[in-house]
C-alpha cells in the first residue's frame, strides 16, 4: 500500500523561484525497510529538483521492477510515474522521450533491473544517447525475493546467510563508459552533500546521465562481509572531488585559479566545479578515468563522484533529426498528407 | 493435347534461383496484365535465403477476378536447373514448359504429355552483353520478352512500365528493351504464337491499385498519424516499418526547419520495439510497431502490461508459419489466438483482421482511433501472403475532413473543473476511463502507471474486491469494443443454406472463389468474413442460424 502524505503544507515553508517548496516534490511515505540507503536517494532527488527550479509535472519518473523501482512514488507526487516491466524501463523511457523531447525524464532502477534482466535494455539506452538521468540503486542483492546475490555484487561479498559470491561483480560505471555514456558519476546513498550535486548536474545534462549510487540494503546485505553494507562504503570510499553544480547564469563570485578545482560547462550553460581534483584524473578525458576505476579496485576502493562528461553530447531526438516540437503536440496538418497526395499515390500504383 | 484453359484465364509459374533478380521481372510480367484491364494476382514463393536456393513466383491471370491460387501450371518459365525435376512434373497435361536451351535438355526430363519451349537464354545474353551482371539480370527480361510474345502481351505497355521504374535513370530502359526483344524475337522466328490462352485487352479493373500490405499498412500508419516507431528487423514484416519510413521521408518533413515530424528507432530486439511504442503512446504520441510471430512471443509481457495499465499501442503482426523460427518466408495464420490472448494472467486482447491492402491502409489509420479510444493495445494481423505480395486492390481514400480522435484524455482545463479524479474510474459505464498525460497540469491528473493490482485512483492495491471491480470493468471495456471495431461481412448469405462458412484474412480469395464454384454446382453455403476480435454479436447469430460450420 501506498500512504498518502497530508497536503497541509506550512504557509512559511521556503519556495524555490518557481513558487514551489520542498513539498510540492516529496511522494507518498516509503514502504520500504527502515534504513533503507533508497529512501536517502528519494530525499536526495526531492532536494535536487527542487533546488533546480524544475516544474515537477515537466518531469517523467520511469522505473522498473524491484524495491529500487518502487522509489518513484516516493518522491515527486505531482510527476506522472510509470512502472514498467522488470528491466525494460529503459525502451519506455526512449519510447517516451520520442513521444515528448521536452519533458525531464528520471529513470530509476536497480542493480538486478539494469545488471541482469535489463541488460540488454541498459546497454542500448546507452548507445542511444537517450536524454535522460539514469540512477541505479545498488545493493547488490535482490530484496524483495530475500537477499540472493545480484550481478553487482563483488567477488567474494558475503551475503546475510554467510554464502561467499563466486562471480565477478559487473562494474556498471564503467561498462556506461565503454558503451559511450556522456554523463557517469557514482556515489554512495548515505552522502547527500556529494549526491545532490551530481543529480542536479546530471538532469542538466543534454543526453544520458548515468548514476550508480551504492545503497545499502539493511535486510539483506548489511552484514560483516558484505562490499554494499554502510560500514564497508563509508571505510572504503574514495570521492575523487568534491563537486559543486552551480545552476545556468548564476553569477560567480569565487575565483578560480587553483590548480586542484575544474569547472565543466553544461550545455544549457550550467556549470560543474570540481574541487581538488587529482592532477591523475580528468572528467572529460575517458582513459584517465577508466585507469582510476581499475587502480582503485585494486585498492579496494569505490571511487565516488563525477567521473566522466562529455560535453559535446548529441541526445536521441538531435542524432535522428526530431522537430523541436514534441511530437505528441502535432496535429493532423503536421501529420496527415492528405487525399490529394493519397490519390496521386494511388495513380502511381496503377 | 488438351489444355483446359484459355483467354485471360491460366497460370503462370516461374521457377529462379534466389537472388537474381528475378523477382522484378517477374512482377513486370504480372504487371503489364493488369495494365491490359485484366485482373492478375502474383506471388512471391521465396525462401529463407539471400542468395541461391529454388525460388518460385506464380502469376494467374482471371477474367473473373479471382485473386487466391489455383492448381495446375499452364506455362512453366524454368531458369533454375536445381529444382527443374520437380518443375516440369508439376506442369499440367497439355501445358507448355519454357526452359533455357543454351545447355540440351536431359532426355529424363522430357515429357510427351506438354510442349516444350526451348530459349537460348544464356546463349542470348552472353552474345548480346558485356557486362557480368547485365547477362545475369537481362536472362530474366528476355524471358520476358518470350513470354510476352506467347501471350500475346503489348510490348508498348511493358515499354511504358520501363519508363515508370526508371524514371531518372532512363539510360536503363533501352538494355531493358533490347532484352525484351531478342526474347520475343527468339519466338516469332522459331514458335507458334500466341498459344491457345493468352491475354486479351479488357476492360476489367477498374480504378483499382496494385500494392502490398505491408505497403499499404505503412502509408496506413503515416495518415492514422502515427509519429513513433519503433521495431526490430523480421521477416515478413520488415518492408512495413521501410514502408513508414519511405513515405514520412517524403511527406512528413517540416517544409520550413527540414526536420522529421515522426521519428524510427530501430530497436536492439522486439521486447525494446514495443516497449518504446508504449513509452510514446503513454506520452501521448501516436505510436506502433511491427512483427511476425517469434516477435509477438516476446512482446507478450508487455501487451499485459499495456492491457493492464490501459496504454493504447498498435501491433502489426504479418504472420509467417510457425511453430517457433518455422518458415519465416512462408505464409500462416496461426497467431490468432496466442495474440488475442497474448501475456499471462487474464488478458485479451483487440484484434483487425484484413483481407487486402486496402483494409490493411484503412484499419491502420483506424487502429490508432480503436487503441487510443480503447486505452489498450491494438493488433492488426496480416500474413506473409498479404503483407509482402502485391494485390490488385480498391484505390486508398482519404476523407480531409477527418480529424484525428485521441479518445478520452483530459486537457489541463478539464483538470480544474474536475473535482474527483480517478485514472481508472468508470464515470461513463463504457468500461473506459479518463486518462491524462504527463505535463498537463502543475498540480493536478498525475498518476502512477503501474502493471501491478491497483485502485480507481491508481494506487497500489491487493484489496480483493477492488481487484476484482478493475478487473470487471476491463471485461466491460471490452464488450464496449466490439462495438466499435468493424463488424462481418456476409458473401452471398441466403440464410437458406444449414452451412455456415467462416473465413478471414487472406482466405478471402480462396474461399468466395470455392462459393461461387459451389453455386455453380447447384450448392449454396452461407459465408461470413470476420474482420475483428472480440467478435460482434452478428458472429454468435451466425454460427447459431447454421447447423454445421465450417471453418477456413
Amino acid at each position: 500500500m501506498s500512504y498518502i502524505k497530508p497536503k497541509f503544507a506550512h504557509p512559511r515553508l521556503p519556495k524555490n523561484p518557481l513558487g514551489y517548496t520542498r513539498k510540492d516534490y516529496e511522494g507518498s511515505i516509503s514502504t520500504l525497510c527502515a534504513g533503507c540507503g533508497h529512501d536517502s536517494i528519494s530525499a536526495s532527488i526531492v532536494d535536487a529538483c527542487f533546488e533546480l527550479n524544475i516544474e515537477p509535472h515537466k518531469v517523467a519518473k520511469m522505473s522498473g521492477i524491484g524495491c529500487s523501482s518502487k522509489t518513484p512514488a516516493y518522491f515527486l507526487s505531482n510527476s506522472h510515474g510509470f512502472n514498467a516491466v522488470h528491466g525494460r524501463m529503459p525502451s519506455v523511457t526512449t519510447g517516451a522521450n520520442l513521444g515528448n523531447r521536452s519533458m525531464v525524464y528520471l529513470g530509476v532502477s536497480g542493480d538486478g533491473d539494469t545488471a541482469s534482466i535489463g541488460m540488454g535494455q541498459f546497454t542500448h539506452v546507452i548507445r542511444r544517447n537517450v536524454n535522460m538521468t539514469y540512477i541505479v540503486m545498488n545493493n547488490g542483492c535482490y530484496g524483495l525475493t530475500k537477499g540472493q546475490d545480484s550481478a553487482t555484487a563483488d567477488y567474494g561479498s558475503v551475503s546475510k546467510s554467510g554464502h561467499k559470491n563466486t562471480f565477478e561483480g559487473i562494474d556498471l560505471c564503467l561498462l556506461a563508459i565503454e558503451l559511450g555514456a556522456t554523463f557517469v558519476a557514482q556515489s554512495f546513498s548515505g552522502d547527500k552533500s556529494q549526491l545532490i550535486p551530481i543529480i542536479k548536474a546530471a538532469l542538466s545534462h543534454s543526453g544520458f546521465s548515468f548514476i550508480n549510487v551504492i545503497s545499502p540494503c539493511v535486510t539483506f546485505n548489511n552484514n560483516q562481509g558484505s562490499t554494499k553494507s554502510y560500514d564497508y562504503v563509508r571505510e572504503h570510499n574514495e570521492a575523487l572531488s568534491t563537486l559543486d553544480f552551480v545552476p545556468i547564469k548564476e553569477e560567480i563570485t569565487t575565483t578560480y585559479d587553483h590548480k586542484e578545482i575544474k569547472l565543466v560547462e553544461m550545455h544549457d550553460g550550467s556549470l560543474i566545479r570540481l574541487n581538488k581534483i587529482s592532477p591523475e584524473w580528468d572528467p572529460e578525458d575517458k582513459l584517465s578515468i577508466i585507469s582510476a576505476i581499475h587502480k582503485s579496485k585494486s585498492r579496494e576502493e569505490i571511487l565516488t563522484g563525477l567521473l566522466y562528461i562529455d560535453n559535446e553530447s548529441i541526445e536521441l531526438n538531435e542524432l535522428i533529426n526530431t522537430t523541436n516540437t514534441p511530437l505528441n503536440k502535432l496535429v493532423e496538418k503536421q501529420l496527415c498528407p492528405g487525399s490529394e497526395i493519397l490519390e496521386s499515390i494511388n495513380n502511381d500504383l496503377r | 493435347m488438351l489444355c483446359m484453359s484459355g483467354v485471360n484465364d491460366f497460370v503462370v509459374r516461374f521457377a529462379n534461383v534466389n537472388g537474381t533478380g528475378s523477382a522484378s521481372a517477374n512482377y513486370l510480367f504480372a504487371k503489364s496484365i493488369f495494365r491490359m484491364g485484366v485482373p492478375v494476382s502474383a506471388k512471391n514463393i521465396f525462401p529463407s535465403n539471400i542468395q541461391g536456393l529454388p525460388t518460385w513466383y506464380e502469376v494467374r491471370v482471371s477474367e473473373k477476378g479471382y485473386l487466391g491460387r489455383k492448381e495446375g501450371i499452364d506455362l512453366m518459365v524454368s531458369v533454375n536447373p536445381q529444382s527443374i525435376k520437380k518443375d516440369i512434373s508439376s506442369v499440367k497435361t497439355g501445358g507448355y514448359f519454357l526452359y533455357d536451351s543454351t545447355k540440351k535438355l536431359h532426355d529424363e526430363f522430357l515429357r510427351e504429355d506438354i510442349h516444350m519451349i526451348g530459349v537460348p537464354l544464356m546463349e542470348i545474353c552472353n552474345r548480346e552483353f558485356i557486362d557480368p551482371r547485365q547477362k545475369q539480370l537481362f536472362k530474366n527480361i528476355v524471358y520476358v520478352g518470350a513470354i510476352a510474345k506467347l501471350l500475346n502481351i503489348d510490348v508498348t505497355v511493358i515499354s511504358d512500365l520501363f519508363a515508370d521504374q526508371f524514371k531518372g535513370k532512363e539510360k536503363l530502359i533501352a538494355p531493358n528493351m533490347k532484352a525484351l526483344g531478342l526474347g520475343s524475337d527468339y519466338i516469332r522466328d522459331n514458335y507458334n504464337f500466341p498459344l491457345e490462352f493468352r491475354v486479351e485487352r479488357r476492360n476489367l479493373v477498374g480504378d483499382a491499385i496494385m500494392i502490398d500490405g505491408n505497403a499499404a499498412a505503412g502509408l496506413g500508419a503515416v495518415y492514422g498519424g502515427a509519429s513513433v516507431v519503433a521495431w526490430y528487423p523480421i521477416t515478413p514484416s520488415t518492408s512495413l516499418v521501410s514502408s513508414f519510413e519511405d513515405y514520412a521521408r517524403k511527406l512528413r518533413i517540416d517544409p520550413i526547419t527540414g526536420k522529421n515530424n515522426f521519428s524510427i528507432v530501430q530497436a536492439e530486439d522486439e521486447l525494446s520495439a514495443i516497449g518504446m511504442a508504449i513509452g510514446a503512446n503513454w506520452n501521448g504520441a501516436r505510436s506502433f510497431t511491427a512483427t511476425s510471430g517469434p516477435g509477438l512471443s516476446l512482446m507478450s509481457e508487455f501487451l499485459g502490461l499495456a492491457y493492464y495499465a490501459e496504454i493504447p499501442v498498435v501491433l502489426v503482426d504479418v504472420q509467417r508459419a510457425g511453430p517457433s523460427t518455422g518458415m519465416p518466408t512462408r505464409s500462416q495464420q496461426s497467431d490468432l489466438i496466442s495474440a488475442a490472448y497474448a501475456s499471462h494472467g487474464d488478458t485479451k486482447h483487440v484484434l483487425l483482421i484484413p483481407s487486402t491492402p486496402t483494409e490493411c491502409f484503412q484499419m491502420m489509420t483506424d487502429s490508432f482511433y480503436y487503441a487510443e479510444q480503447l486505452q489498450t493495445p491494438v493488433i492488426m494481423m496480416t500474413d506473409l501472403d498479404l503483407g509482402m505480395n502485391e494485390h490488385m486492390t480498391e484505390p486508398f481514400k482519404w476523407d480531409d475532413n477527418r480529424k484525428y480522435k485521441r479518445g478520452k484524455v483530459l486537457s489541463e482545463g478539464d483538470l480544474e473543473v474536475i473535482k474527483d479524479w480517478g485514472r481508472y474510474k468508470d464515470i461513463d459505464d463504457d468500461g473506459i476511463p479518463y486518462r491524462t498525460l504527463p505535463a498537463t497540469h502543475p498540480s493536478k491528473g498525475s498518476y502512477f502507471t503501474r502493471g501491478s493490482s491497483h485502485d480507481e485512483y491508481a494506487a497500489y492495491s491487493e484489496d480483493s474486491a477492488t481487484y476484482v471491480r478493475i478487473m470487471d470493468r476491463l471485461v466491460k471495456k471490452l464488450e464496449t469494443a466490439k462495438k466499435l471495431i468493424p463488424g462481418p461481412d456476409f458473401y452471398n448469405t441466403t440464410d437458406l443454406s444449414e452451412t455456415g462458412l467462416i473465413y478471414f484474412g487472406t482466405s478471402k480469395h480462396a474461399t468466395e472463389e470455392a462459393i461461387d464454384i459451389l453455386k455453380l454446382e447447384g450448392e449454396t453455403v452461407d459465408a461470413m468474413r470476420i474482420k475483428s476480435f472480440p467478435f460482434n454479436n452478428r458472429v454468435k447469430e451466425f454460427i447459431d442460424s447454421h447447423k454445421k460450420n465450417i471453418c477456413n
